[in-house]
C-alpha cells in the first residue's frame, strides 16, 4: 500500500526538547527534521534516553517542543492551544501505550465506547474489537484479560476513532514473543486494510522488517532513515 | 538524634500536609468543642460552689403569708436543718429618674447575723439599722441608672411613695440571675433588687415581729424531701406558699440550666468530629500504607520487625492526633474565654474561679489519641500481615466484576465516563460510605446547628406574634372585679383593656406535688392567649384543665384525671379539677382553665389581678407616668420592648453564631471530600490522564472526580437530614429544663441551608483537588505505573 507519491501526515523541522530539572538541562531532542506520510508504517529505533517517546509525544500533542516546528498537515502543532490539542487527539490520534493504559472500571467494549462517544466518525465498538479478533471477550474487564488481549483492547480502542495517524510507544514491551506477534498483526493489518499511517516505538530490533520505513534515534538526533525493501509479517518475526 | 524511619515519617507527614491538616482540623473542632465547653462549665461549676459556699445560699425557700419570726427558731429545729433565716419581702415600683417608665423591684430585708443569702458589697456599705431611708441595690440594677452611692430614687413601697438613698451595691448568690417574677428575659434597667434593714421593711409592711419568707440551710447528708415536708407543716397554718428545693430557685434553675447545656454540648458534639476523625484517619493512612507497600516489603526485608513497622504508623497516626488535639485545645479554651467573658455579664458574680481546662485537656489527649489509633488500626494491622515478598510486588490490577448492578447501569445507558463514576464507587464500597456517612454528618451538624434558630422563631413567634399581643401588662397589687378593666379603658393612650387572673399553686396527684401558677383566661380575649407549640390556640373547654404536656408527665396526669389545686395566696381555696386537654408547649408550665370555670368553681365574682393593654405608641410615655402614680399597680412588663430587646440581642449574636455553626460543619464535609477527592486523584490519576491523552478535555476528565464526589455528596444529603433530624430531637431532649422546652420544627430553610452549605463546601474541596488534575504531566504519568 506504499502510494508511489506519498502525502505527508506529520513535518517537523529542528525540533528540540530540553527537560529542566534543578540545574542540569537534559537534551531528549536535538533538531529533528521528519517527514512522515500516509499509510505508513515507521518503527522508531533506538536506545534508552534516545527521544523516541518524546519524539512521539511531540507528535500526538502531548508534549511541545522546546524550538522548532510540528506540522500535522497544514496545521503547526506548535502553535495549538491546550484546548486545540485536546481536539487533535482526540479527532486525529490513535495511542496505543507499553502498559495499554486501559480503564479497569470499564468493559473491553466500554473501554472502547468511552472513544467512540466523543469521537466524529467512528466505527462500532464491537467491529473495532472484532477487528482486534476479541468478539467473543467484548464484555470482560481488564482484570479477567490476559495481557496481548488488554493490548488489542487498546488497539481497538485507538482504531475505533478512525485516527488518522497511529501512535504505538513499545506496545510489545510488556508482552511475551508470542502474544507480542498477536498485537503486531493486529497494528500491522489496521496498517493494511485502514490505511492508517503507524509510528511505532521499539528498542526490539527484530521488529524492523514489518515496517515500510526503520528511522533510528541516538542522542537526540536521527541516526538513520531507512526504506525497507523487502517487508515481513508480523507471524514471521522472531525474538 | 532522629533515625531513619523518624525521618522518613516526618517527610511522609510533609508530603501529606493538606490532608494532614484537613484531618486535624475536624479532629480539632470536636477537641475545641470539648475543653471550650467543659472549661466553660467547670469554671462556672467552681465559681458557683465557691459563691454559694462563701455566702451561704440557702437550700430551701418558701413564702409565707405572714408568719411570726418565732417561727424561724421553729423551722431550724426541723431534722436536718442547719441553719434558718426569715425575712420580709415585697414588690415595689420604682421612679428612677431619666426613664419614663415604672420599673419594679423586690425588696428584701437584709439577713439577721449570721444569716443566709448574704449580700455582698462591692461599694459603699449596707443601709445602716435605725434609717429608714436608706437601702442597697443590686449592682447591675444601680449600674445600669448610674445609682451610686449618695444618690436618690422614688420608690412606691406599700402603696405609699418615699424617697430612698443608695448607701451601697451588692450581689447575692440569690441573684446570680435576675428576673423579675413572670418576665421571660432578665431586664437590668426595669427590674432591681433593694435590701434594707429589717426595721425598715417591717414598719412599711406593717410586719412588726413578723415574716414572710423563710430560707434553710441543710445539714449534711439531710433528706431535702422531708425537710420540705415538714417546713410546709410548719408554715401551713401560716399561709405557706410551698416550700421548694433550689431546683425551683429561680436563679439557680437557669445557672443549672445553662450548665446542663454546656455538658451537653461538650457530651453532643465532640463525638461525631472524632467518629469522622477517625474515618478519615483510615482513609488516608490505608492509602499511604497501600502506596509504601513496596518500602514496607523492603523493610521487612532488610530486618524491621512487623512491630517497628506498625509504631511506625501509629506514630503517623498520632501525631495527625496531636496536631489536631493542640489545634483543638488552643482554640477551645480561647473560645471558654470568650464564653466565660459571655457568661460574667450574664450571671452576675462577684469573681471567677477559672478552670484552666486540665481536666478537658487531657480527656481530649486521649480521645484524640484513641480517635487515630482507632482510624489507623485496621490499616496498620493489613501493613503487618503483608508477606515481604508479596509486598514487593506490585498491586494486582482492581478486579471488576459484573454483578447485578451491572446490568441496572447497562440497561440505563450511560456514558461511559458516567459508568466509570459508578464502577468506582461499587467497586470501592467502603470508600464511598465514608464520604457518604462523612458528608451525610457534615449535614445533620447544620441542621442541628440551624434547628436552634428555628426552635428560637417558634418560641418567639409563639410568645410575641401569638400567645402575648399585649404592648403591656399590669400586675394589681390585688384582685378586684372586672370593673377595674373598664377603669384602665381611662388610662392614656389605651385602645384596648383585657382582664386576666393568675394565682400560684401547688398541684397535688396523689404523692407527686408540684409548684405551679394557674392562669386564667377569659372569653373573647385577643390580646393574652394560650397558644399551643404549633402555634394554634387554645380556648380552655367550659370547665376542667388544661395542661402543658411535660407537667402533665411530671404529675403522672391523663386527660380525665382530676387534679387538686392548692391556691397559695387569698383566698387560698383548694380546687378539685379534672383535666380536659394537654397541650405542647415550649415556655411555660403553667395550668390553664377558663375563668367562668375558675370563678364557678370558687364560686366566687369574677376577679382579674392582672390587666392586658394595648395603646397607642405615640401616647405610652404619658401612660408610663400615670402607672407610676397608681398604687394599686404592682408591676408592669413592656412586652414590646421585651420584643425589642430580645430581636435585638439575637440579632447582635446571629451571624455570629450562623458564621461558626456553618464554619464547623462546612468543615467536615471540607475534610471528608477534599481528603476522598485526594485519593481518588492519586489513585486513578493514570487513568485519568489516559482520557485526556485519548482527547478528553479537562472538564470532561474533571467530571469523572467531580461528579463522583457530587453524587456522593448529594445521595449524602437526605441521609444528613434524617441524622439531623435524630440529632435536633436529641438536643431537645438534652437541652430541655424544667423552665424551657426547646419546640421541635425544623423548618425547610434549615435544610435547605444545609444542604446549601454542604454542597457548595463539598464542590469547593473538590474543585481544589481537580486543579491538581491539570498538573498531571501526561507523558509522565503514561509511563509511571504504580
Amino acid at each position: 500500500m506504499h502510494s508511489a507519491t506519498p502525502l505527508p501526515v506529520f513535518r517537523t523541522q529542528g525540533v528540540t526538547r530540553a527537560y529542566r530539572t534543578g540545574a542540569i538541562t537534559v537534551w531528549a531532542l536535538r533538531g529533528v527534521d521528519l517527514t512522515l506520510n500516509e499509510s505508513e508504517m515507521v518503527v522508531l529505533l533506538g536506545a534508552s534516553g534516545s527521544g523516541k517517546s518524546t519524539l512521539v509525544n511531540i507528535l500526538g500533542g502531548l508534549d511541545l517542543p522546546t524550538d522548532g516546528q510540528v506540522f500535522f498537515r497544514d496545521r503547526e502543532l506548535t502553535r495549538a492551544s491546550d484546548r486545540a490539542l485536546t481536539a487533535f487527539r482526540r479527532d486525529h490520534v490513535g495511542f496505543v501505550f507499553q502498559f495499554y493504559n486501559l480503564v479497569p472500571s470499564l468493559t473491553a467494549r466500554e473501554n472502547v465506547a468511552l472513544v467512540t462517544e466523543i469521537a466524529r466518525n467512528p466505527m462500532r465498538p464491537e467491529e473495532a474489537l472484532e477487528r482486534v479478533g476479541l468478539g467473543a471477550r467484548m464484555d470482560h474487564f481488564p482484570a479477567e484479560l490476559s495481557g496481548g488481549e488488554q493490548q488489542r483492547v487498546a488497539i481497538a480502542r485507538a482504531i475505533a476513532k478512525r485516527p488518522d495517524v497511529m501512535l504505538c510507544d513499545e506496545p510489545t514491551g510488556a508482552l511475551d514473543s508470542a502474544t507480542g506477534v498477536q498485537v503486531l498483526a493486529a497494528l500491522h493489518e489496521v496498517n493494511r486494510d485502514l490505511g492508517t499511517a503507524t509510528v511505532l516505538i521499539t528498542h526490539n530490533a527484530a521488529i524492523r522488517k514489518i515496517a515500510h520505513r526503520v528511522i533510528v534515534l541516538a542522542d537526540g538526533k536521527i541516526k538513520s532513515d531507512e526504506v525497507n525493501a523487502t517487508r515481513i509479517a508480523p507471524e514471521e518475526v522472531v525474538w | 538524634m532522629v533515625g531513619a524511619l523518624d525521618r522518613k515519617l516526618l517527610r511522609d507527614l510533609g508530603r501529606i500536609w493538606a490532608q494532614t491538616l484537613a484531618i486535624a482540623l475536624v479532629l480539632g473542632c470536636g477537641i475545641m468543642v470539648l475543653v471550650g465547653a467543659q472549661a466553660t462549665q467547670q469554671t462556672l461549676i467552681d465559681t458557683q460552689a465557691a459563691w454559694y459556699e462563701r455566702h451561704r445560699f440557702a437550700d430551701v425557700f418558701s413564702s409565707v403569708s405572714r408568719a411570726p419570726v418565732s417561727m424561724v427558731a421553729d423551722a431550724a429545729r426541723i431534722e436536718g436543718v442547719a441553719q434558718a433565716e426569715g425575712r420580709i419581702t415585697f414588690m415595689a415600683m420604682v421612679d428612677v429618674d431619666g426613664m419614663d417608665e415604672p420599673a419594679s423591684a423586690q425588696v428584701l430585708s437584709l439577713p439577721r447575723a449570721p444569716g443566709l443569702n448574704l449580700p455582698l458589697v462591692r461599694r459603699g456599705r449596707l443601709p445602716a439599722p435605725g434609717n429608714v431611708a436608706e437601702v442597697a441595690l443590686n449592682e447591675p440594677f444601680a449600674e445600669a441608672h448610674g445609682l451610686y452611692p449618695g444618690a436618690r430614687f422614688r420608690a412606691v413601697l406599700n402603696g405609699q411613695m418615699r424617697e430612698l438613698q443608695v448607701t451601697g451595691w451588692v450581689l447575692s448568690p440569690e441573684f446570680v440571675y435576675t428576673m423579675a417574677p413572670g418576665a421571660i428575659l432578665p431586664d437590668d434597667r426595669r427590674f432591681g433588687l433593694i435590701w434594707m434593714p429589717e426595721a425598715t421593711a417591717a414598719a412599711v409592711m406593717d410586719m412588726g415581729g413578723a415574716i414572710n419568707e423563710v430560707a434553710l440551710r441543710l445539714a449534711r447528708g439531710a433528706d431535702e424531701r422531708a425537710v420540705i415536708a415538714a417546713l410546709d407543716a410548719l408554715l401551713d397554718p401560716w399561709g405557706g406558699t410551698g416550700a421548694h428545693g433550689r431546683d425551683r430557685q429561680v436563679s439557680h434553675a437557669f445557672l443549672e440550666g445553662e450548665l446542663q447545656q454546656l455538658g451537653v454540648m461538650a457530651g453532643f458534639m465532640p463525638p461525631i468530629f472524632l467518629l469522622v476523625a477517625a474515618f478519615l484517619v483510615n482513609m488516608v493512612l490505608g492509602r499511604l500504607i497501600a502506596l509504601e507497600r513496596v518500602q514496607i516489603g523492603l523493610l521487612k526485608a532488610i530486618g524491621y520487625s512487623a512491630r517497628e513497622i506498625g509504631w511506625h504508623y501509629l506514630k503517623l497516626a498520632l501525631l495527625i492526633g496531636a496536631l489536631g488535639w493542640a489545634a483543638g485545645a488552643g482554640l477551645g479554651l480561647w473560645i471558654a474565654e470568650a464564653m466565660i467573658g459571655l457568661y460574667a455579664d450574664f450571671f452576675r458574680f462577684p469573681f471567677l474561679i477559672r478552670s484552666h481546662g486540665t481536666q478537658a485537656l487531657w480527656l481530649g489527649g486521649a480521645l484524640a489519641a484513641a480517635t487515630v489509633l482507632l482510624g489507623a488500626g485496621r490499616a496498620v494491622w493489613a501493613a503487618l500481615r503483608l508477606p515481604p515478598a508479596e509486598a514487593m510486588q506490585p498491586p494486582a490490577p482492581p478486579g471488576f466484576s459484573r454483578g447485578p448492578a451491572d446490568r441496572v447501569l447497562a440497561w440505563v445507558r450511560f456514558r461511559q465516563t458516567t459508568m466509570m463514576i459508578f464502577r468506582s464507587i461499587l467497586r470501592w464500597p467502603a470508600r464511598a460510605a465514608i464520604t457518604l456517612v462523612g458528608v451525610a454528618a457534615s449535614v445533620g451538624v447544620l441542621v442541628m446547628s440551624y434547628f436552634i434558630f428555628d426552635s428560637v422563631d417558634v418560641l418567639t413567634d409563639s410568645i410575641f406574634g401569638q400567645a402575648n399581643r399585649q404592648h403591656m401588662t399590669l400586675a394589681l397589687s390585688q384582685a378586684q372585679t372586672e370593673q377595674v378593666v373598664r377603669d384602665a379603658h381611662a388610662l392614656p393612650g389605651v385602645l384596648r383593656a383585657e382582664g386576666g387572673y393568675a394565682m400560684p399553686v401547688r398541684l397535688v396527684n396523689g404523692h407527686q406535688t408540684w409548684l405551679s401558677a394557674l392562669q386564667g383566661h377569659f372569653p373573647g380575649a385577643t390580646l393574652a392567649r394560650l397558644v399551643d407549640d404549633a402555634g394554634q390556640v387554645v380556648t380552655p373547654p367550659e370547665d376542667g384543665l388544661v395542661l402543658p404536656e411535660t407537667l402533665a408527665e411530671a404529675l403522672g396526669l391523663d386527660i380525665g384525671d382530676r387534679l387538686r389545686l392548692e391556691m397559695l395566696a387569698a383566698p387560698r381555696r383548694v380546687l378539685d379539677l379534672p383535666v380536659r386537654a394537654v397541650i405542647t408547649q415550649g415556655l411555660g408550665q403553667e395550668v390553664h382553665i377558663s375563668a367562668p370555670a375558675l370563678f364557678a368553681a370558687m364560686e366566687s365574682v369574677p376577679q382579674v389581678n392582672m390587666i392586658h393593654l394595648s395603646v397607642r405608641e405615640d401616647q405610652i410615655p404619658t401612660l408610663h407616668a400615670a402607672i407610676k402614680t397608681t398604687p394599686a399597680i404592682a408591676g408592669l412588663s413592656d412586652w414590646a420592648d421585651l420584643r425589642r430587646q430580645f430581636d435585638a440581642t439575637l440579632a447582635e449574636n446571629l451571624l455570629v453564631m450562623v458564621s461558626i455553626y456553618t464554619a464547623i460543619g462546612a468543615l467536615i464535609a471540607v475534610g471528608v471530600v477534599y481528603n476522598a477527592a485526594r485519593i481518588q486523584v492519586a489513585e486513578r490519576s493514570y487513568e485519568l490522564a489516559t482520557l485526556r491523552v485519548m482527547g478528553f478535555s479537562r472538564r470532561q476528565v474533571g467530571y469523572v472526580l467531580v461528579g463522583e464526589m457530587m453524587l456522593l455528596t448529594l445521595v449524602a444529603v437526605p441521609l444528613g437530614w434524617v441524622l439531623g433530624y435524630a440529632l435536633a430531637q436529641g438536643l431537645v431532649v438534652g437541652m430541655s429544663t424544667d423552665m424551657i422546652q426547646l419546640p421541635f420544627h425544623i423548618s425547610r430553610r434549615t435544610f435547605a441551608l444545609a444542604t446549601l452549605v454542604v454542597i457548595v463546601a463539598a464542590l469547593g474541596a473538590v474543585l481544589l483537588v481537580r486543579r491538581r488534575l491539570d498538573r498531571v504531566d501526561l507523558a509522565t504519568a503514561l509511563k509511571a505505573r504504580e
